[in-house]
């Protein structure tokens, strides 16, 4: 019995190396000095997604929605293991929130059809919401287990995976298709040199046509020589995966950023709250009156 | 932390090693791309692979194999009912070695290999062996596989060479009896055919490092009657029942790896190669290989003890300053650099010629080779044979000298379990025993500086274009040139009385002929990467300079002629 597995990977700046020019004076990530890696915690899905593979022979697709350059961290995916890769690039998919994400996500999902299981990691560092996954699975309308540390079983319709909880686990199973949001569990498996020498080569439509820029003729030669070699980065644009305009990128996100605001954080003075209604009831109105709560 | 990035001396000595030509010759001018989706389409796409190859081995050994290195240490392989078992962590590093494809680094594209050179190899043994001295055991069995595609028929590579690339076989080499060692000729272990012309192995083996292995390259007498290395062949066999793992040895060092005492019972085994050539020709050609991997493995630990050693020197503090300002401890700590410097350049020095002796050595054998390529294939043979034992002498002395004076410089605090001074230390001291001592190195090398087949390398070295400063250095050396072929004139003119070769004063001083020869040569590579990089030419100024009197000092005892002691030895002995 195999079967198919997405693992969904995104390619962020590195937020946890930080250095001098990485915020901007207006407090914002200066993605152009930082460099972008591959999501910490997609590579533990990507891990999981390859240690099943070791296990059962499941077959590992991974996609990504992102930019051109984007095509590395799935290069990186195809050297440890991986058996096929997407990208989904478009200009019109970008400022996308996690709403226009997921729904772009499960677009990718819905035409590749036949997945039996989608791997995503829990959140990505540079917007720490971990919405995505989750929506994704609403999207797609199937069960998700969240924060999951490790799969017990894999069987013909069903998974049995173990999820981290506040203070312990739980053992959850759920018929096939279904998602999981993946966490911190395991030590991701560096590049395998010899996947290195064949991978390495890959290159995404995009890429090649950046490369060849002045010849068309040469980009359609190499790209089809790849092709015929397996090392192809499929590329996608909104059309392709059949995404509704209305629903992708700047226009399809609800999400509108008011103000970034760099906070600093200080100690104030310890306050006295008295263990009364009334007591209480102040601090719920000091509360609410400073926007902390409401 | 990655163990080749955070090493400036192994990567200046990547980017310098030119290794063109080997890997055009491995790769059949670049032929094989069209074939293999692994191979490379040219030398910078070859050197591109090695670089980004060895930041994945960097990776591996810093982050998983040695933070593990301690307690495989002390836990130990293990014999239970007649079993080896490995602790679970050297189980797992070499789970995570396989799954990063490098089980069969020399092995060609065709059985899943990289096809890589040996130089490559080495500095991945080198890694490795910085880890977990006792892990590089079994990782750098990848020469039994080797020898197999060297050796071996047609058959055998497809039989076993898939295997050992994908890390599914290991291997052992099973050469050393009980009551012979360094005397392989005398090898006792029982080779005989039945009616169906069927091999069979009887006999015992000691001291095989990873003697539970999948598949063994051992050493026998199939030629019943004789008592030399001429009657003896080698023969590839697999563990099955008749093949006993009879206990394992309890050592001083090198935990995570089992020595092993096997007991063959008409093991069924296949010859390998031609009959009667097992020593001369397969097992020289397999311990060569091996001498250069243990040479990796010394220098290994010997990096490891060195970062320790300045580590502990730049924080520990006495009469209120850090202790590597005392003089008595930086100068041991540069000696120990300075030592480490010159272990690196000799060994890839010498694997870079071991690698071209192997690839004409091809050429000649499968190819039709011009007049020069067969000159050329004499040539490298007789150059890797002086520098092979020459190399496992100074790594593994090294080594030797690395760790002891780390243990020195961590005070009481080295002398305990808690550091990992004491390990470094115990894990080298085989170094220089194992795969021949420096004794037998010895006896390997002195051949070629008696005949000076290393004269055409230094010459080209000494015609190196150097800056003012290192020229200077360069006449020292020259001046040492000329004395040590004066040396080696007075040992080879050198009488007994009864007029013949004086063949026991040659062996008196051969150690030091070999230790003269290289400090002259490894003088010469330190002053050709000075003058590629001149942060470097303090080390090859401060190693010409201590060498000039070392030399000496030997110089010094080679042309007195005092062979006082073959004659009274036994009475200072015996006292």
């Amino acid at each position: 019995m195999s079967f198919n597995l997405l693992v969904f990977i995104k390619q962020v700046p590195d937020t946890q190396n930080i250095s001098g020019d990485a915020m901007t004076p207006e407090g914002t990530v200066n993605r152009a000095a930082l460099p972008a890696i591959f999501n910490p915690e997609d590579l533990n899905a990507l891990e999981m997604a390859l240690q099943l593979k070791d296990r059962y022979g499941v077959n590992v697709t991974v996609a990504t929605m992102g930019m051109p350059a984007a095509a590395e961290v799935l290069r990186q995916a195809l050297c440890r293991g991986a058996d096929r890769a997407l990208l989904v690039t478009d200009r019109a998919l970008a400022g996308a929130d996690t709403l226009a994400t997921s729904y772009t996500l499960s677009c990718v999902a819905k035409m590749l059809g036949n997945i039996d299981l989608v791997l995503c990691g829990r959140q990505a560092i540079d917007g720490d919401t971990a919405q995505v996954g989750p929506q994704i699975a609403e999207k797609l309308n199937i069960p998700q287990i969240c924060y999951v540390e490790e799969v017990i079983s894999l069987e013909k319709g069903k998974i049995t995976a173990r999820r981290s909880i506040e203070g312990g686990y739980e053992i959850l199973e759920s018929p096939l298709p279904a998602l999981l949001t993946v966490i911190d569990c395991n030590e991701p498996r560096p590049e395998s040199v010899k996947l290195m020498m064949k991978f390495k080569r890959a290159r995404s439509a995009g890429e090649i046509a950046m490369a060849y820029k002045n010849d068309p003729a040469a980009a359609e030669s190499v790209k089809a020589e790849l092709a015929a070699k397996g090392l192809l980065i499929e590329e996608f644009n909104a059309a392709a995966i059949g995404a509704d305009p209305a629903r992708i990128g700047f226009t399809g996100s609800p999400t509108k950023v008011k103000q970034v605001q760099s906070v600093v954080l200080t100690a104030g003075d310890a306050k006295e709250v008295s263990p009364t209604a009334e007591g209480i009831g102040d601090l719920m109105h000091e509360l609410i009156s400073d926007h902390t709560l409401g | 932390m990655n163990f080749f990035l955070d090493n400036k001396d192994l990567e200046f000595t990547l980017r310098n090693l030119d290794l063109a030509e080997v890997t055009r010759m491995r790769e059949k001018n670049y032929e094989n791309a069209a074939r293999f989706d692994t191979a490379p389409v040219d030398y910078e796409d070859a050197k591109d692979n090695f670089f980004r190859a060895l930041k994945i081995v960097g990776e591996i050994a810093a982050d998983r194999i040695a933070p593990r290195a301690r307690e495989v240490d002390q836990n130990g392989a293990q014999f239970v009912d007649g079993k080896v078992i490995y602790d679970p962590l050297t189980v797992k590093n070499l789970d995570e070695l396989s799954k990063a494809g490098i089980m069969g680094v020399m092995l060609g594209h065709e059985y899943g290999g990289l096809n890589f050179p040996a130089s490559v190899y080495t500095m991945m043994t080198e890694i490795v062996s910085r880890a977990d001295a006792s892990l590089q055991n079994i990782f750098g069995l990848q020469d039994i596989a080797e020898t197999i595609n060297f050796f071996g028929n047609e058959e055998q590579k497809k039989q076993y060479l898939p295997g050992f690339a994908s890390g599914e076989y290991d291997g052992a080499m099973d050469l050393t009896e009980p009551e012979y060692g360094s005397d392989l000729q005398s090898v006792r272990l029982r080779a005989y055919q039945d009616e169906n012309g069927q091999w069979y192995l009887n006999g015992m083996k000691r001291f095989i490092t990873n003697g539970c292995a999948k598949v063994h390259l051992v050493l026998a007498r199939s030629e019943e009657g004789t008592t030399d290395g001429r009657g003896l062949s080698m023969f590839i066999c697999e563990a099955c029942p008749q093949l006993v793992v009879r206990r394992i040895e309890d050592k001083m060092g090198i935990h995570g790896v089992a020595t092993c005492e096997l007991q063959f019972n008409d093991v069924p085994a296949q010859l390998c190669g031609k009959r009667r050539m097992g020593l001369i020709r397969y097992v020289m050609s397999l311990m060569n290989g091996a001498r250069v991997a243990i040479s990796a493995q010394a220098l290994g630990i010997a990096e490891a003890a060195y970062r320790e050693a300045r580590k502990y020197a730049s924080e520990r503090e006495q009469f209120k300053k850090s202790i590597d300002k005392f003089p008595a401890i930086f100068s041991m700590l540069s000696s120990m650099k300075v030592k480490l410097t010159a272990m690196r350049a000799m060994l890839y020095e010498t694997t870079r010629v071991v690698d071209l002796r192997n690839a004409y050595t091809e050429l000649v054998e499968t190819g039709t080779p011009t007049a020069e390529e067969r000159a050329l294939q004499k040539y490298y043979t007789k150059l890797a044979a002086q520098m092979t034992p020459m190399c496992k002498a100074l790594c593994t002395e090294g080594a030797n000298s690395i760790a002891y004076d780390t243990i020195q410089i961590h005070g009481g605090t080295g002398y305990m379990r808690d550091f990992n001074a004491e390990r470094y230390y115990r894990d080298a001291r085989i170094t220089n025993i194992y795969e021949g001592t420096t004794q037998l190195q010895v006896v390997a090398a002195i051949g070629g500086v008696m005949q000076r087949d290393a004269d055409q390398r230094m010459a080209e070295l000494f015609a190196l274009e150097l800056p003012a400063e290192l020229a200077a250095l360069r006449d020292k050396l020259k001046a040492l040139h000329a004395k040590q072929l004066e040396a080696v004139k007075f040992v080879a003119e050198k009488r007994t009385a009864d007029g013949s070769k004086d063949i026991a004063y040659h062996d008196l001083v051969a150690r030091s002929l070999v230790e003269m020869e290289t400090m002259i040569l490894v003088g010469l590579l330190l002053l050709r990467d000075g003058a590629v990089c001149a942060e470097r030419a303090p080390i090859a100024e401060r190693f010409v300079l201590d060498a000039v009197s070392e030399f000496e000092r030997r110089y010094m005892v080679v042309t007195s002629g005092d062979d006082v002691l073959i004659a009274n030895h036994r009475d200072i002995i015996d006292y």
